[in-house]
C-alpha cells in the first residue's frame, strides 16, 4: 500500500498519522506540503492530519479546503482513492465539501482530550471491514469543534445509506445523532473527529487504530 | 467601495458562545439579557462604484469563502 499524508501549516498530527499507518501496515507513507499541485501516483490512502490547518483562521478547515493540494485531493475522491480526514482533516473534508455537513464549536465550549468509546454503526466500509464484525472501538479524541452539525434531512439520509460509520457511546461534543465519523456516497472518503493515529498499539492504550488502516489496505 | 459582512449561525445552530455570553450577562448583573448571539464582522474594500454590482461580488465571496451557508448566514452593507 502507498500513503500520503498531506501537511498543511498548523497540522500537528502528521507524523503521527505517517507512523501510525507504517507501524500499522508496513506502507510506504510520503509526506506531501499543501502548496503542492500534485500527489503522488499510484496512492491508495491520502490523510488529512489533526492540527490547527492555519491557525483555523476564519473558520477550522476553511483556509486549508483552498490549498493548491486540496483540487488534487479532490480528483483522487473522484478517481475512487480512500481519503480520510481525522480530527481537523474531518473539519477540512466538510470544508471542501467532500463530506456534506460542518462541525461547530463543542456544546460544552470545554476542548476534550480523551479515550472515548465508539460504536461501529457500519462495519463494512473499507475503512472498517478490518475489524471483522466488531462493534466496539476505543480511540482518543482532541478537539475543540467536533460537534458535528447537518439538517435532519442530511442526517436522516446519512443514517439510511449507512454513512454514519462511527458513533460515540458518550457524546463528549454534542455532535448530533452521536456521530463521531461518517463516508460519503461512494464510501471513499472518510472523516471523524476520533484519532486512529493515537491508538495503533498497547502502549497507547487500544490498537483499534491499527485496524482502521489495515481495513484500508486490505481493499487497497 | 467598502463593503462589511456580518456572519452569524443560522437560527437553529446552538451559538454555544453566544449562551454563555449572555449566562456571564446575567451574573454580571443584566439578569434579563436574551438572546445573545456571537458572530464576526468582516471588512473590505472591493474594486467598483456600483452598490449593486460590488454587493453581488461581496455575496459570491460570502458563498464560496466568508460564510459556511451550511451552518451560517450573512448579511452584506456595501458603501
Amino acid at each position: 500500500m502507498k500513503a500520503a499524508v498531506i501537511v498543511f501549516p498548523g497540522s500537528n498530527c502528521d507524523r503521527d498519522c505517517k507512523t501510525a499507518i507504517e507501524r500499522s501496515t508496513g506502507a510506504n507513507v510520503e509526506m506531501v506540503w499543501h502548496g503542492e499541485t500534485e500527489l503522488p501516483g499510484g496512492l491508495d490512502l491520502i490523510v488529512l492530519p489533526g492540527g490547527f490547518s492555519y491557525g483555523d483562521y476564519l473558520r477550522c478547515g476553511a483556509m486549508a479546503s483552498l490549498s493548491p493540494v486540496m483540487a488534487e485531493v479532490c480528483a483522487a475522491a473522484e478517481r475512487g482513492v480512500a481519503v480520510a480526514g481525522i480530527c481537523n482533516g474531518f473539519q477540512i473534508l466538510c470544508e471542501a465539501r467532500l463530506l456534506p455537513g460542518a462541525l461547530l464549536r463543542n456544546a460544552s465550549l470545554q476542548y476534550v482530550c480523551k479515550p472515548v468509546d465508539l460504536e461501529i454503526a457500519n462495519g463494512q466500509t473499507r475503512f472498517t471491514a478490518g475489524f471483522r464484525g466488531r462493534r466496539e472501538a476505543r480511540m482518543t479524541v482532541g478537539h475543540g469543534e467536533g460537534n458535528y452539525f447537518a439538517d435532519e434531512a442530511t442526517l436522516d439520509r446519512l443514517e439510511g445509506e449507512g454513512q454514519v460509520v462511527f458513533r460515540y457511546r458518550s457524546n463528549p461534543n454534542g455532535s448530533a445523532r452521536s456521530i463521531a465519523g461518517i463516508v460519503n456516497e461512494r464510501g471513499n472518503v472518510l472523516g471523524m473527529m476520533p484519532h486512529p493515529d493515537r491508538a495503533f498499539e498497547p502502549e497507547l492504550g487500544s490498537e483499534d487504530g491499527a485496524l482502521f488502516f489495515q481495513s484500508v489496505l486490505a481493499s487497497a | 467601495m467598502k463593503a462589511t459582512v456580518h456572519v452569524f449561525l443560522k437560527p437553529g445552530v446552538l451559538d454555544v458562545q453566544g449562551k454563555a455570553v449572555e449566562s456571564a450577562l446575567h451574573g454580571l448583573g443584566w439578569p434579563k439579557v436574551a438572546h445573545v448571539r456571537v458572530g464576526r464582522v468582516i471588512e473590505l474594500d472591493a474594486p467598483g462604484d456600483d452598490a449593486a454590482a460590488v454587493e453581488s461580488q461581496v455575496k459570491a465571496m460570502c458563498e464560496r469563502l466568508l460564510a459556511n451557508t451550511v451552518i451560517e448566514g450573512y448579511r452584506v452593507e456595501v458603501g
